[in-house]
């Protein structure tokens, strides 16, 4: 079953703080070496989607950065590919007016596809799926639009975050609401889609002749009682990256070998951009328990409980406990770090101590030299 | 085809036969180095980082893991529309001659149309089997500033040891004069690297005339004295830096362990001289609840739940809670099963090593098959072996292939002993 793949990488959410000053939420480094987005490149080429759009718009340096080559993620092809679509100035605007405006501006991309089928996914989650079986539900349910959508009871997801799905018995969708302060409804969507290629094209198109540009609240909502619209439930590891909570429980996820074996462990695997470094080197005194490490780090010190990147160093004497230690960190001797984020290339000098609680953790911005 | 100043020849086709099992299914080129790093990255990353966009790559023994590892040449950045690498395995010619490389020379000769392609000025000639960083574009410099005919890259040896390299006698200015291979009594400390600098016109005439007067032409052996006797101007290069042959067992887990001093003598975490290698996938390295790791390098992907000192794990290597790894090279995706303990190993990818397994205890009695391989008390698992539970091996012994509870008699393998079984494995 074709499909072409469209991934918003476009948004930020002002709840990751100063971690999404500089970068879109796509761009969140998360495992170690990952970034959010590699996780929906990697899904959709390993299920076959070989032609993928990546919409940025908000702070898409870093994005753009990483997307530089598409070798990684095996798209660099004369049929299909990786294409990057960012806001350009033309005479009726300046910038993308909501989700389904993204798209519209870039209609020619699916004007010029053949593939019969559309997956659209936003991109501020960590999941790993086949998006084959996505296709293959929407296709024999014959639905207009299918919506990838999660069971919260059990789990610690706040409803009222996300788009709730009204259910009849056949799963399709019969009210949405979108992040409504109260309701006894527990299914959410996902924020990702398939539909066909046709029809997205003809819904854009009229919508935005009405001046309307959101996907969720123009197409799904506004045309839930028009078209068939159902969902598709998703079992697997699935981690919004919405808030610092969130994304520092996303990033604590992959001490648990259980989320390592979902995500990592196995083919089709979560490719990124790579960044060369030699393997990671553990020195004489090292003490580490329950900590995951990118290549190219130097440790000395005592890491506990934490998420270390590419390319950092801790200093003799350290100790690093319930932390997210970013690429290129320095970290000198006799330093402590608990409950902190610390963003990219930041140096703590000698003896200096960063202590913040479970509850607030200390955020450290890029760069910073403390 | 743009015409190229100089391209780089890399001979990767030995095998290498003193690292034993190690290079039983692979060329010496291939084998891994330094966790994640397979020899010929070393060489490879040095072309591209010296501006050499156009690599030959001469391949003859065992190369389907060399072909493999080197694709179309995209980690390296020479995946290029002109020039970029070219694996050049022999071949049959239209005149239904061709023949095997039979000495480093020939292969050379060999591929002459390859180099006449780019129609290069120089040729760098390098060999596919050496641990170094370095930036021919100065060798290269240094061959134009004396408009010689060869340059020759020098080490400065211990005198002492002088007599085991072939030496090259030099005036005060790098002019050489003489080349001797191991001298008795060696004049002079410049050892050749095997890396020379060729003005490619000069170096074909030499190549057509060695092939007339030697079946098996070989650089140090007939070329280079060849153009000696014919009064060609050769320079010696001198090299001041870390360079290694990893010619044997005992070499090739010292050079390893090199690395993980805490300022080792190779520094692999520069960044302006990066090393890069084919990986299929980077996942982080994860230190379980009850891990111990220390003066250790850790690969991608590798988890550590029990104890690794001063060892070296390949990518996607696991070792297990209770298990213990000690002045040990264990290669890609090995798994060390619970309460193992490994002493002075070098393991060959993809093991798979019971619980409770022992290895590297007892006397130290050298190999019976093979002395003059295994003999320093380091004992070699060859690729895609099993070892069931609970066995306890010596030391300087090869195990190769699957092997099952009655291989070994009362569960042991005495020092010095081997087990040779048919291979089960696939790349």
């Amino acid at each position: 079953m074709k499909a072409i793949g469209i991934i918003l990488a476009g948004g930020k959410s002002e709840r990751l703080r100063e971690l999404t000053a500089i970068r879109a939420t796509s761009a969140m480094p998360v495992g170690s070496c990952y970034r959010v987005i590699d996780f929906h490149l990697s899904c959709m080429a390993s299920s076959g989607i070989n032609k993928i759009a990546v919409i940025t718009q908000y702070n898409s340096r870093s994005l753009h950065d990483h997307l530089s080559s598409s070798k990684w993620w095996d798209l660099g092809r004369k049929q299909g590919g990786l294409f990057v679509f960012s806001p350009f100035q033309n005479d009726s605007n300046l910038w993308f007016r909501g989700t389904a405006d993204s798209i519209f501006q870039n209609i020619a991309f699916l004007k010029r596809s053949n593939e019969p089928y559309v997956v659209i996914s936003s991109g501020n989650c960590i999941f790993k799926m086949d998006f084959n079986e996505l296709i293959a539900y929407h296709a024999a349910s014959k639905a207009d639009i299918t919506v990838l959508a999660r069971e919260t009871e059990g789990t610690e997801l706040d409803v009222r975050d996300y788009g709730v799905l009204g259910l009849d018995d056949d799963q399709n969708i019969t009210d949405f609401e979108e992040k409504p302060i109260e309701t006894d409804r527990t299914v959410i969507s996902l924020g990702m889609y398939v539909m066909p290629r046709l029809l997205l094209i003809k819904i854009l198109e009229n919508i935005s002749a009405e001046g309307r540009y959101d996907f969720v609240n123009d197409v799904i909502i506004r045309y839930r009682k028009k078209l068939k619209i159902n969902a598709f439930m998703f079992g697997g590891y699935w981690t919004p990256i919405n808030s610092v909570p969130l994304y520092f429980k996303a990033n604590m996820d992959f001490l648990r070998k259980d989320v390592r074996d979902a995500l990592l462990a196995d083919t089709p695997y979560i490719e990124t951009k790579p960044k060369d470094e030699p393997p990671a080197k553990f020195n004489y005194l090292t003490e580490t328990r329950n900590c995951l490490f990118g290549s190219g780090s130097i440790l000395n010190g005592t890491a506990l409980n934490s998420v270390i990147f590419r390319k950092v160093f801790t200093g003799e004497n350290s100790f690093i406990n319930n932390s997210i230690i970013m690429e290129g960190c320095y970290i000198g001797n006799n330093c402590r770090v608990e409950h902190v984020i610390m963003d990219k290339d930041v140096i703590l000098s000698d003896g200096k101590n960063l202590i913040g609680t479970a509850e607030e953790p200390v955020i450290v911005k890029k760069g910073a030299v403390i | 085809m743009r015409d190229k100043e100089m391209i780089a020849m890399l001979l990767a086709g030995g095998q290498g036969s003193r690292l034993g099992v190690l290079t039983k299914t692979k060329a010496k080129p291939a084998v891994a180095f330094g966790g994640k790093f397979r020899i010929i990255d070393f060489p490879l990353s040095n072309c591209i980082n010296s501006g050499i966009d156009t690599v030959g790559v001469l391949t003859q023994y065992q190369p389907l893991l060399l072909n493999r590892h080197i694709g179309i040449g995209v980690p390296w950045d020479l995946d290029r529309k002109n020039g970029g690498v070219t694996v050049l395995s022999p071949h049959q010619k239209n005149d239904n001659t061709g023949d095997w490389y039979s000495g480093t020379a020939n292969a050379i000769f060999q591929n002459m149309d390859y180099i006449n392609t780019y129609d290069p000025e120089y040729v760098l000639i390098l060999a596919g089997d050496h641990i170094y960083k370095m930036d021919y574009s100065k060798m290269l410099d240094f061959h134009k500033e004396h408009k010689a005919d060869a340059t020759i890259a020098v080490l400065q040896v211990p005198i002492e040891e002088a007599h085991r390299f072939g030496i090259m006698n030099a005036k005060e200015d790098g002019e050489i004069y003489e080349f001797v291979e191991k001298p008795q009594e060696p004049i002079s400390n410049l050892a050749s690297m095997g890396i020379y600098i060729f003005t490619w016109k000069v170096l074909q005439e030499a190549l057509i005339k060695a092939d007339k007067l030697y079946s098996d032409s070989d650089f140090g052996k007939h070329v280079i004295p060849m153009m000696l006797d014919g009064k060609k101007s050769l320079y010696a290069y001198t090299f001041n830096y870390y360079w290694k042959d990893v010619g044997t067992i005992q070499s090739y887990w010292e050079t390893n362990l090199e690395l993980i001093k805490t300022v080792p003598d190779f520094n692999l975490y520069e960044d302006f001289w990066r090393i890069y290698t084919n990986s299929d996938h980077q996942p982080p390295q994860y230190a379980g609840e009850h891990s111990d790791i220390r003066a250790s390098f850790l690969s991608e992907g590798s988890e550590v739940f029990g104890k690794v000192y001063n060892s070296i794990l390949g990518p996607g290597v696991i070792v297990e809670e209770g298990a213990e790894v000690i002045d040990s090279i264990i290669m890609a995706n090995c798994v060390i099963g619970e309460g193992a303990y490994i002493n002075r190993c070098i393991m060959d990818e993809g093991c798979v090593i019971g619980a409770g397994v022992q290895i590297g205890v007892g006397d130290d009695s050298v190999n019976v098959l093979q002395p003059k391989l295994y003999n320093t008390g380091i004992t070699v698992i060859g690729e895609f072996s099993i070892l069931p539970d609970n066995v306890i091996v010596g030391k300087n012994c090869v195990i190769d292939g699957v092997t099952g509870i009655s291989d070994y008699q009362d569960m042991s393998l005495p020092s010095g002993e081997s087990i040779i079984k048919a291979m089960g494995g696939s790349l």
